[in-house]
């Protein structure tokens, strides 16, 4: 276990000087490829102790949406958006091989099989270690969105200086 | 300093990054100086477990393996 230990101690000496004790990740895709990586990065980078905050803007915001809410928006364009493409995180959708559904299915049937955490179960895990989760304004008043409309447990809806000013000094993923 | 494990985590057969999640949920139930015990079997939390450690200030005190079962060792710090 020599070399293990020498890896270890390695690790640790990196690890205690790695710059950034925060983390941003800005999370502009509605498509399972990427909200899942999102919360596992969001996740860990809590676990780590890093001050972890979630910019959810554009069509990242659509996993937001409670799973029963079927329909979202104030105009009549807003409501069809909404219709083909179903928000809510149960619904989301893989950007490559849907397969009108059979390939997220399939994703999470392995994730299950191979114990992996299941995007609902990250996101409940990332509320828990205090990832801050915001919601973009501008998004919310595009698709006509309401605070009532998205899950439990977000911050207050923000804007793009908020994000920026709060990625100046952090560790910043675009996903 | 006692040797008592205050808590065992067994996140054996589940895979990243639930063993670093669960670990930072339950350390937050020990008090400084507390044992925290792992078991897991994905072999990439050995130098995630290091990482980790390095990255909050919790010591890894010991990171051994034994027939696929890897055992961490976690000191609250």
């Amino acid at each position: 276990m020599a070399a293990t230990a020498e890896a270890v101690r390695e690790a640790k000496d990196e690890a205690v000087h790695a710059p950034h004790r925060k983390l941003v990740i800005m999370a502009w895709s509605g498509d399972l490829d990427r909200i899942w990586p999102t919360l596992i990065l969001g996740t860990t980078g809590a676990a780590m102790g890093m001050e972890t905050t979630v910019f959810f803007t554009f069509w990242g915001l659509f996993p937001l949406v409670k799973d029963d809410v079927r329909i979202t928006g104030d105009n009549w364009m807003q409501k069809l958006l909404s219709t083909m493409d179903r928000p809510g995180l149960e619904h989301v959708k893989l950007g490559k091989m849907n397969f009108a559904g059979a390939g997220p299915a399939m994703m999470r049937k392995l994730a299950r099989d191979h114990h992996v955490a299941s995007p609902h179960e990250l996101l409940e895990l990332a509320k828990d270690l205090g990832v801050k989760l915001v919601p973009c304004q501008m998004t919310m008043d595009l698709l006509g969105l309401h605070e009532d409309d998205l899950i439990d447990g977000l911050e207050a809806p923000a804007g793009a200086t908020t994000a920026l000013l709060e990625a100046q000094d952090a560790t910043t993923l675009f996903i | 300093m006692s040797a008592t494990i205050a808590k065992t985590l067994d996140m054996k057969g589940f895979a990243c990054p639930l063993p670093i999640a669960k670990t930072a949920q339950a350390i937050r139930e020990l008090d400084v100086g507390d044992l925290l015990e792992v078991l897991a079997t994905d072999p990439g939390s050995v130098p995630d477990f290091a990482a980790w450690s390095g990255s909050t200030g919790h010591a890894l005190i010991e990171s051994t393996e034994t027939d696929g079962v890897f055992r961490f060792l976690i000191r609250k710090g």
